[in-house]
């Protein structure tokens, strides 16, 4: 057998191939984006496709479960918002070909606009979710999350963080196992969720989820590693890793059934030990569980709630140990260096416009969000896909249509795709008066360059029709459409003072494409 | 255990030295792990990798003061990961400047005195000028394979294995010139 260095996200795609996957859909996010481009890269007999937003991603990949074959559907934790009214009524369904969602969560906010943490999803849910704490671990983990799925009739959520989607090391390449599409039985009672089958459903899901307690307390994914009995911690995800480097000689419950969790196999550790931790990134989950127990152990009082963890500072929190050199502290200021647009970027043009007219700028998830630093510091508001077109049209309703006069919404082609459309539906529909400009760079760039349905090519590199635009905006009902190149900054000033102005909703399209782009 | 920081700005190619780093440690039996940042990183922002390797890797993270080595392909970059080096660690950095943004906009000053500063006050400490090597590699590109030779002077791996893993990561057309660059990294005075 082969080993192989691998990205976490590789390994997960390497994991769905050995599963016998068919089916592999995700809207990109960092930090889970790798794991779909990997897919399509490598191993091409799996179906994977770009879908316009998680909550699609997600919906495709339930009707390719439910119609027999094994699926996978990939996103980031904010993505997993976007896709929860699925989670949560799929979850009554169930599954048919196995169904896993691998979630990346970003603590530390790498790459987002929070640090949500998304095991509260699967208890929520009534979901079971299983974590790795390795690139070896995410391969192994997503292959036995498709047979618990097929096991238990659940979908089943894959966390990773961003310390295991990024971080690369030794994967065990096997050999694919072939998963027969399974038959396709008419089942309204099972896959059609009126009140009257929704009711004996949710029954059905809480008996597996006590079936689903009693695997987990069995489950080699909870692992008790003795050493010293004076100390012992538990543990999850990238944590335990940091935990085995800094304290080397307590006693270690790993677990990787987060949901859900072992009370038995957790009773049996805490009982055995002195002094009891809970070493976890994010929130007190596992700690929360543990005290529900009847236990008191230390957790989130040394433990930072707040951004991700690193060795030294679980070194800190358990050893009370400041791992330092004894350098001395550089003397004069270090400057910054944080992300910047590129030099010549189409959005550069499109704020330094923006920042002349002074306007209000509803600003939406993309590249342009980095708008809001210095030099242009031309962005107000901004939370998440698609809030740009509504706040705006909010920022209307509160303080009259002369807000609407001196402010605007700043959108990527795909977040407009992705969530986009509908708000500015409601801005037509309502009476709105608001001025859309969409920043048409024709990809996906703050991603990495993926395509979107408005580049015409798919995931798999195939032609495909090209989403308009212009066309869209006018089949919703703006009449007042501009295309223009923003290089052309006095062109574009003069459609900006102008679409403003008008009393009725426009768009205008931004075109030009990503510097970038070859 | 060996613990190796790459440091630099986003389009530098931090993450291709560390891939082959990890490749020349994978093959020659070591277990191995990495840890990198993507995103916002490739913006224009400072970027890092840190490769570890040995007998069986836990963090993919170093802790800070445990690094053996920082490699910084920038300057001002360097200052950000001494607080991973060791005492007894060995600093490599490129002598060559790229301005963060609040630098261009005249809003902050990019510190003059840095290579003065990093000899007095970090034991080993090698500051490199690679104008010469790059001109002659003919392509300026190669500056992570380059620092990744000079590192290489210090790391127990023979010429063959670094080859091998080289020739594993480049395109194909890539690897004559990539060899070069390493082998001249590989045999600079510092």
């Amino acid at each position: 057998m082969q080993k192989k260095v691998l990205l976490g996200n590789e390994a997960i795609a390497r994991g769905a191939y050995e599963a016998d996957c068919r089916v592999a859909v995700a809207y990109p996010g960092t930090p889970s984006t790798e794991i779909l481009e990997a897919i399509a890269r490598d191993y091409r007999n799996i179906k994977a496709q770009w879908s316009p937003n998680e909550k699609v991603a997600l919906e495709v990949v339930a009707g390719s479960s439910v119609a027999g074959a094994r699926s996978l559907a990939a996103m980031k934790h904010v993505g997993l918002n976007v896709a929860a009214d699925p989670l949560f009524t799929f979850s009554y369904t169930g599954v048919n070909g196995g169904m896993v969602i691998i979630n990346a969560d970003d603590p530390g906010a790498w790459s987002s606009q929070n640090e949500q943490d998304n095991r509260h999803y699967a208890r929520a849910a009534k979901l079971p979710m299983i974590e790795p704490s390795s690139p070896a671990e995410a391969k192994e983990f997503t292959k036995l999350a498709f047979e618990i799925s097929e096991d238990f009739d659940r979908a089943v959520i894959v966390r990773i963080t961003t310390r295991i989607a990024h971080s690369q090391g030794l994967v065990l390449l096997e050999d694919r196992v072939e998963a027969p599409l399974k038959p396709f039985v008419r089942n309204p009672q099972k896959y059609v969720m009126i009140p009257a089958h929704a009711r004996p459903r949710h029954r059905f899901i809480e008996e597996q989820m006590v079936k689903l307690r009693e695997y987990s307390n069995r489950s080699v994914l909870n692992r008790i590693e003795w050493g010293g009995k004076k100390r012992g911690i538990i543990t999850n995800g990238v944590a335990y890793q940091y935990v085995k480097e800094v304290c080397p000689d307590d006693s270690v419950l790993k677990i990787g059934f987060i949901w859900p969790l072992p009370d038995e196999r957790i009773k049996e550790f805490a009982d055995s030990v002195e002094e009891l931790y809970v070493v976890e990134e994010c929130d007190p989950f596992i700690e929360d569980f543990v005290r529900g127990l009847g236990y008191r152990p230390i957790g989130k009082e040394v433990v930072p709630i707040l951004g991700e963890l690193t060795p030294e500072i679980v070194d800190m929190a358990l050893n009370k140990k400041k791992p330092a050199n004894t350098i001395p502290a550089y003397t004069s200021s270090v400057p910054g260096r944080p992300p910047a647009l590129c030099k010549g970027c189409p959005h550069g043009f499109v704020f330094e416009v923006l920042k002349k007219l002074d306007v209000v700028v509803n600003g939406d998830i993309g590249c342009y969000t980095l708008a809001v630093l210095p030099p242009y510091s031309a962005m107000h508001t901004q939370g998440c896909m698609g809030a740009s077109v509504s706040m705006h049209h909010g920022f209307e309703l509160a303080r009259g249509e002369e807000m609407a006069r001196n402010s605007v919404a700043v959108i990527g082609d795909s977040t407009f795709i992705h969530s986009g459309i509908t708000p500015l539906i409601d801005i037509v529909y309502n009476r709105g008066t608001g001025t859309v400009i969409i920043l048409d760079n024709r990809v996906t760039a703050m991603t990495g360059h993926q395509d979107n349905p408005a580049t015409g090519r798919t995931l798999m590199g195939e032609p495909t029709h090209e989403l308009d635009f212009e066309q869209l905006a006018r089949a919703i009902g703006v009449r007042r459409v501009v295309k223009v190149d923003p290089k052309d900054m006095e062109t574009f000033e003069r459609v900006v003072r102008e679409e403003v102005a008008a009393p009725e909703p426009s768009v205008i399209i931004s075109l030009r494409k990503c510097i970038l782009t070859k | 255990m060996t613990n190796v920081i790459f440091a630099g700005v986003g389009g530098q190619g931090v993450i291709l030295a560390s891939k082959i780093l990890m490749e020349a440690a994978k093959n020659a039996g070591h277990d191995v792990k990495e840890s990198e940042v993507h995103g916002m990183a490739q913006r224009g922002g400072s970027v890092d990798c840190h490769v570890r390797y040995g007998d069986l890797v836990y963090s993919p993270l170093i802790e800070k003061g445990t690094a053996d080595y920082v490699v910084s392909l920038e300057l001002l970059e360097s200052l950000r990961k001494l607080e991973y080096l060791s005492d007894s660690g060995t600093l490599i950095v490129n002598n060559f400047q790229v301005a963060p943004a609040p630098v261009e906009a005249g809003l902050e000053k990019y510190p003059d005195d840095i290579k003065e500063w990093l000899a007095a006050s970090v034991r080993k400490c090698h500051v490199v000028e690679l104008e010469s090597v790059l001109k002659e590699v003919g392509n300026r590109r190669a500056l992570n394979i380059v620092m990744l030779g000079i590192l290489s002077r210090f790391l127990e791996f023979g010429m063959e294995d670094w080859k091998k893993a080289i020739e594993s990561q480049v395109k194909e057309k890539f690897i004559k010139m990539n060899l070069l660059a390493f082998s001249r990294g590989r045999e600079l005075s510092i």
